[in-house]
Formats: C-alpha cells, structure tokens, sequence
C-alpha cells in the first residue's frame, strides 16, 4: 500500500491492521514518533492526520492511506524549528524527553483551533498526554509562549 | 582491572571515524590511581590526560560516566568539565564513555552509611571513608542515589584544570612563551600577541607530556557556567525527535524480538505451545529464554503479536498469590524476631506510652511500579570475539558481567554502548532486559536483534516499591509534642535488588526507616524501629527508595501529634527542629506559601518535611475541596543542596519529583491476584495527568555544608503533604496510599 509521511509517499508491504506507529518506527525509521503503552493512553506516539492529532499506536495503516501523516520530523527540524518546538526549547521543558515528541504534536494541532487557549483549556488538551518525569508546569508555560509565537505577538 | 583496559576506543568515540589524533585527561583524588580507560588503545596524535577528556586535532570529547534518564547528566557534568577547561557549551561533543571502574561513584558512600548527614563525626567519617574505598576497589559505577553533581563536581572540574594546565604547559614549550603569561579561553591558549593555539592543535604534542595533576579549582564566584541558568545540550533534539533512545537504534537487517515472561514473577516457564505463532508473518523464530518464551520477527508488532499468540503454562509464584497475604505478612512483622534495628532512642519512649498515648495510628504504603514512558529493550549482537549491546543501564558494568555469565566471552569483550534513557526511575537498575537479550544474542549469533518490552510486559515484570506499614504512638503536653514512637515495617527492596546482583547486603536495612530515624527534631521522647518483613514479591529501587514510604509515615503520623497539641503545623515543626540548615529550609516554606495568611472554608494547607540523600526539603500544598474531588492548587517546595550547580535543571527537577510523590500518593498501586500484577498499562496506574498538576513554586537554599543531588529528594514531601493538606481541608485523616482509596481527586 502507500502511505504519504511528512509529504514524501511511501509504497510498503504491511498487514491493514499494522498500527501506523509500528510502519513509522520499524518498516521507514521514522523514529520520532514513540512507543509508549500501544493503547492510546500516554500520547507519546501521537501524529497529525490531515491536520489532526491522533494516536499512531490506535491508527491502522491502512486507515492512514490516502491521507497526509505528520510526524515530528515533519513538523519542523533543528534547523527550521516549528514554533511549538521553538517555544519547547526556550523553556527548556524535556527531562527524558521521551513525550516530548507527543506532547509537542497535539499542542501544534490544538493551537490551530484554539490559537489563545486558558489555561483550562491547555489542561483539557492535554490530560491524555503522560509526562512520567513531571514536565507539566513547563509544558504549559511553553504552549501559551507557542501560542502567542504563532499569532505573531513575539 | 587489566582486562578492561584492552576495550576499544571505537566504543566511545562516537561518530568520529576520521580521528588523526588526540589525548584524554582525568584525575584521582584517591592515594592510587585508577588505570584510565582512554589510554589503552590511543591512536597516533590522540591525547588523553585523564578518564573524561579526550582531544584529537578535529575535536574535544568530554566523558560523562552517568547515564542520563533525564537529569542532565550530559550537560552539567559536560559543564564541570568545560568550566575548568575554558570550553564553551557546543564547543565539544560528549559521550557516555564505557563501564569501567574508573568511574566508580565516589557519593554513594555517604548514603551507606547508618549516620545522619549532618553527622561529620570520627566514626561516621571513618565509616563513609571505608565504604568509599570499597566502592573504589569494586569499581562502582553506578548512577543513582542522586549522586550525579556530588559525585562528579570536584573530580569533573580537576579533570578539566588537569587538561587545561598541560595544554598550557605543551603550548609553552612549542612557542617559548613562559607558561604565566598565557591564558585559556573557549577553547585554545591565547599568546600575548593576541594569537592563539587551538586544544585541537595541541593535541599531538600534549600528548608526549606527562599530564600536570592540577587540584586547585577556581572559586565559584568565578564560574561561568556552573550555578548559572545553562541551555541543556540535548534540549533541541529532545524538542524535534531527533534524539535515538535506546529503543530507536536499528542496524542493517536487525531482527525485532518480543517477550513474554511468567507473569508469576521468578518463576519458571513450565510449557508452552507455538503452533499457530511460528506461522504468522514476519516470524522467524521462537525460542525459549529463562522464565519465558521470545518471537522473533521483521518488525517490532509482528513480533508483539506472535508472542501473544503463543500459548504458556507457567509456574506458580514463589510469593504469596493474593495481596490480602501480602498485607498479612506486613502487618504480622512487628515482633521481636523481625526488629531490624532501633535506628533512634531518644528520651524514654517506653515511660511515655506507657500511659494513655494521646494519638495512635497505623499507615500503610503499598507496592508502586516505576514505569518510565521508554519501555524496556536492548539491542544484542553477539559476535565470536566480542559481544555488542546497546542499552541504557544505570550500572553497565554489572550489566557487563551478567552479559559475559551468559555469552560465556571475557568481560573485557563486552561492550555495553550506554544510551540515553526515557526516564528510569530506579527501573534501569534491573537487568531483565540485559539478561533476555543476552540470551536471545546466545542462542542467535551474529544476528542484530532488538529486543522491546511491551508495557503489559514491563508491568508485568517491574520490580516494584517496598511495600510497607508503620504503627505510631504518641503524647502531647502543654501544647507541645512530647513523644513519638514508630515502627516501621517494610520488605528489604536492598536485599531484593542485591540478590539479583549477586550482592550480599549484610547488616540492617538502612532504607526501611529512612526519612523518619533521621528527622532533625528534637522531640524530648523519641523512637524509631525498623522491622523487616520478610520477602514477598520481588522489589526494588524506586526513586527515592525508603524515604517514600517512610517518609510518609512519620511526617503525617507527626503531624497528627501537633493537631492532637494543639499546635501549629509549622511552627511546631520550627520548633523541634535542631539542624540550623533544615530550620532555616522550614522557615522559607512558610514564607513562600505565606503560611499564615487565611484560606477559604473549602481550602486547606499541609506542610511536611523529609529529609533523605542529605538534603533537607519542606513542601506546603494548598488545595481547595470541589464539588468533583479533591483539586491541588499549590505546592511550595525548598531545598537546600549546598549549592545549585544547574538552575535550570535543578526547578525542572524539583517539579518533577513533586509531581511524581504526588501522582503516585494519589492513584497509583501494584497489587496481586492468582500471583500476577494486576495493573497492565497507564489506564490503572497514571500518575499524574496534566490537568491535576498544581503551581510549584521551588526555592533552593545553599546553607548545607555540602553539595547534594536533587532527583530524588523532591519525591518523600510530597504524599505526607498532601495528607496533612487533606485533614486541613476536610478534617480526614488519610492513613493509606494510593490516597484515591479514600478520597476523591479532581
């Protein structure tokens, strides 16, 4: 089947059911995208589909056909960071960083659609993404400085 | 000792194929030094002057000997180094060096030994020189214990100043120039002309010099780096996903290996049928591993899947199969026979209780999974004359020899390539993952294989908490408390961990009571008894070890005693304290949360303090009783570490303990049924989510004697906080984690 990842489409030999994560990590080593718990409840494996966030542990690949699939290596690179990512590392928010990549996912898909979130909302938003080492005080202060980078205020 | 020396260079030169030449640096406080590890196998033109650095003519490579789960380890030891060696963050590259006894951890020592931190006396010194000795000789290098900044501060920033003087004394003689009048600065030795040599110029001549032992350190008043906010090495790959975690490596056509071990853990695999999983895609092999059955395939959830499809008989538990007999075992060890030790005497207990106690109280802390986010795995290639494996280990040297028992290869010929972990915890001081894919490699030579838990699995087989009860008796008078007498009982987590290690752990277990038989109070009657309960399920180092259950039980049993008096929280604690350092910790948490200002009817404020890795921490939460359960608004911690070498680092640490004591305390438990783990996977044991997480305002102190680490100490304040904060708010007393048994969280 074939599969369009950060724009480049790929033709891969994989079962329907495969979840989109495993065809990321193993079968086009983009491993970026994390395995957390298979079952959608860390986040950490979380990808935009045509602009959405969603959990690549719970998506079928063949599900994902046809549709455009952005990781994190999509989203922005070291050298042309997205704003999210900007934002991440100005507040210095990894421990680990293993979520990181998650968390930093659905914050850029939630930003489309709530480009001046309280901080309930930032909180609603991302209860389903786990942070083990703890990171949430800095997360949220890097969402609202993403979020004022992305309307262009600083 | 002699063997490690034949390690290759490559294994830690990562990435730099097109080496001309170099020199590595290091330095020994200690009468004999080590042999360093870099020497061995130097190629023409490379320079080593000690076991952390390493110069070549392209570039500087600095060791960093701890594994990083996110502490930092790679930037603030990289930054020890580069103070002293005039190097600026980026203008060198790090690596995690290899296991080796030179870089045996110097800290540990001190939290060895059955003394108050604050004791400096001839004995406690004498002892923590004896165990530091031990750990010399053994070759201890181990991350863990909070030891990653008091381990390496001096011995980091002499490594640095070594290399500095003789890159300085090797540019002296190439120029003529007399040593004085030269200066270092990012990176090169700077002429008086106004030119400069490059340390990378340097190199190959340094290297013919014998390396100038310089141990006089800049005042930090000086620093550069050090106790300034510093950028984090890996903060941008860890913001754009290009950082490989051990679970990311992948090599030309490596297998992906899957594991399905007794849920009964310890115990044997007693059949099994693979009929339908041998068939299934991407399957290549199965094959039976101690305690278990792997599947190998060509990729990571083939291979899940066909090891779920194979069909297991198992052995039962050596342990009791129902938690009901878990708590049972607990709650019958408070005898005679089971006293570990009386860690603390003060006063007439006895006369005390003898009367009426005023309070009495039992506590109870359950078993609790460590679970960082990256599951376990390891990569193995077990060639002829070498073994390879990539893994992110808190001991790789034990890792070395467990790989080594297995392969049946020499130590020396295995090489443990150190990764960066997703979290530990304390989990990566297990060798679960070390041992299977040492097993797979044995039974697959030649092959690459990855090996990935997947997180039923790593539930399954976590070596989890100590579990434990405390029972609490106690008198007030005149306002004031007047005794204290606990007893603490709980499973030995040392001497668990210590028989997979093959170590003996003689003696009393200091972690049973710790946090409590080292409170800084001068309560006038004052006991504290450990009890060991003998071994139920296997357990381990869980961050902050002792201090989290301990911890829990004698601040909140404490606090209790103050209500009952009449007292204060707060002021109450001031006032018993007897340590200069941890009052004056006390005395800024109260301003910080303005301790006195009135809260709403619905709201409550609970203070606690722990002491444990020598730094003493108070934390204050402030909640409010909703409609929807209990919702944690504040939490207002202070520590005091000495000095606080990584700002940045040490707030984002201190957070992360405080929502890591707080999330377990709230909702997180292992319990048994038919001998298994019954919680799988985050849905049952969470932690704390993003929407329960409270302001933390973090203060650290510098009036301690000595510098101290903070990863684990944030953790033990935390649940007796937030119990004391409960009974402020809503007059309950929560005597049990995980707390949501009892009451209900926002």
């Amino acid at each position: 089947m074939q599969i369009t990842v950060n724009g480049v489409q790929h033709e891969i030999d994989v079962e329907d059911d495969m979840p989109l994560l495993w065809v990321l990590r193993d079968e086009l080593k983009l491993t970026g995208t994390k395995y957390g718990c298979g079952i959608a409840q860390c986040g950490v494996c979380t990808v935009h589909m045509d602009g959405l966030a969603v959990r690549a542990c719970q998506l079928r690949a063949g599900d994902a056909q046809g549709r455009q699939i952005t990781t994190i290596e999509g989203l922005g690179t070291p050298e042309a960071l997205h704003a999210v990512q900007d934002a991440w590392i100005e507040h210095q928010v990894a421990q680990c960083g293993y979520c990181q990549s998650g968390q930093i996912m659905s914050v850029a898909s939630f930003l489309k659609f709530k480009p001046n979130p309280t901080d309930e909302e930032i909180d609603f938003a991302l209860s389903s993404n786990l942070c083990r080492c703890g990171t949430y005080p800095r997360i949220r202060e890097a969402v609202k400085t993403a979020a004022a980078k992305l309307r262009g205020e600083v | 000792m002699g063997k490690l020396k034949t390690i290759t260079r490559r294994t830690f030169l990562v990435g730099s194929t097109a080496v001309a030449g170099g020199i590595a640096f290091g330095t020994y406080l200690a009468k004999k030094p080590l042999a360093n590890p870099l020497e061995s196998q130097l190629r023409v033109g490379e320079v080593t002057f000690n076991p952390w650095v390493l110069i070549d003519a392209e570039k500087i490579t600095l060791i960093v000997p701890h594994m990083d789960m996110g502490q930092g380890v790679a930037s603030v030891q990289a930054a020890m180094i580069a103070e002293e060696l005039d190097l600026e963050m980026g203008q060198f590259e790090i690596s995690f060096g290899v296991p080796d006894g030179a870089y045996y951890n110097t800290a540990l020592a001190a939290e060895a030994v059955p003394f108050r931190s604050t004791d400096t006396g001839l004995q406690a010194e004498t002892m923590r020189g004896l165990i530091g000795s031990v750990m010399k000789i053994m070759g201890m290098q181990v991350t863990g214990g909070s030891t990653t900044v008091p381990d390496t501060l001096n011995k980091l920033r002499i490594a640095g100043a070594t290399a500095r003087e003789t890159l300085k004394l090797t540019a002296a003689i190439k120029t003529g120039v007399d040593v004085r009048d030269l200066r270092t600065a990012s990176g090169a030795v700077h002429l008086p002309d106004g030119s400069k040599l490059l340390y990378t110029e340097l190199a190959t001549e340094a290297a013919s010099l014998k390396p100038i032992h310089h141990n006089v350190l800049r005042d930090p008043k000086h620093w550069r780096l050090l106790g300034k906010p510093m950028k984090r090495l890996d903060v941008v790959a860890k913001s754009t996903g290009t950082l490989n975690y051990g679970i990311d490596l992948s090599f030309d056509d490596m297998l992906y290996a899957a594991v399905k071990l007794n849920p009964h853990k310890g115990s044997p695999l007693a059949s099994y049928d693979d009929s339908s999983a041998k068939n299934m895609r991407g399957v290549s092999h199965i094959l039976p591993v101690t305690g278990g059955v792997v599947a190998i395939a060509d990729n990571s959830w083939r291979a899940f899947k066909a090891v779920e499809a194979i069909q297991c008989e198992w052995q039962k538990a050596p342990y009791p199969a129902e938690q009901g007999e878990h708590w049972q075992v607990v709650a019958d060890s408070f005898t005679a026979d089971r006293l570990d030790k009386i860690w603390r005497d003060d006063g007439d207990v006895q006369q005390a209780v003898n009367q009426k106690p005023d309070a009495q109280a039992e506590y109870k802390a359950p078993y609790v999974a460590h679970q960082p986010l990256e599951p376990l795995n390891a990569v193995i290639r077990n060639g002829k004359q070498k073994v390879d494996m990539w893994v992110a280990h808190q001991m790789p040297r034990f890792a070395q020899q467990k790989v080594a028992a297995i392969t049946g290869h020499d130590q020396a010929d295995v090489h443990i390539h150190q990764q960066y972990a997703g979290g530990s915890f304390g989990h990566r001081l297990e060798f679960e993952n070390v041992i299977l894919a040492a097993e797979i490699g044995q039974q697959l030579p030649d092959e690459t294989i990855k090996l990935t838990f997947t997180r039923e699995q790593d539930f399954a087989q976590d070596f989890t908490r100590q579990i434990g009860m405390a029972r609490g008796q106690g008198t007030v008078k005149n306002g004031q408390v007047e005794a204290m007498d606990l007893q603490v009982a709980t499973v030995s987590s040392s001497s668990s961990q210590g028989k997979r290690m093959d170590q003996p752990m003689p003696g009393p277990d200091k972690q049973i009571a710790e946090g409590v038989w080292n409170l800084p109070y001068a309560i006038p009657d004052f006991r504290v008894r450990a009890y060991r309960v003998p071994e139920l399920a296997p357990t381990s180092s869980w961050r902050s070890v002792g201090a989290s259950t301990a911890g829990f039980f004698g601040d909140c049993f404490l606090d209790e005693l103050i209500h009952i008096a009449g007292a204060d929280p707060l002021v109450e604690r001031i006032r018993l304290c007897d340590d200069e350092v941890a009052k004056q910790v006390l005395i800024k948490a109260g301003e910080l949360s303005n301790w006195h200002k009135p809260l709403k009817p619905n709201q409550g404020r609970g203070v606690a303090f722990v002491e444990s890795f020598g730094v003493p921490v108070a934390e204050v939460v402030e909640l409010t009783q909703t409609e929807h359960g209990i919702k944690i608004d504040q939490v207002t911690v202070v520590a005091d570490v000495g000095r606080v070498i990584d700002p940045i680092n040490f707030d984002n640490l201190v957070k992360g303990g405080v929502v890591w004591g707080l999330g377990h305390a709230m909702n997180c438990e292992i319990t048994y049924a038919d001998g298994r783990a019954q919680q799988s996977n985050y849905h049952q044991h969470a932690g704390m989510r993003m929407h329960q997480c409270p302001r933390i305002i973090v203060k650290g102190l510098e009036n301690g004697r000595q510098v101290r680490g903070i990863g684990e100490p944030p953790v033990p304040p935390a649940a007796p906080a937030l119990a004391n904060a409960i009974f402020a708010a809503t007059g309950q007393r929560i005597r049990e984690m995980p707390f949501d048994k009892n009451i209900k969280f926002v």
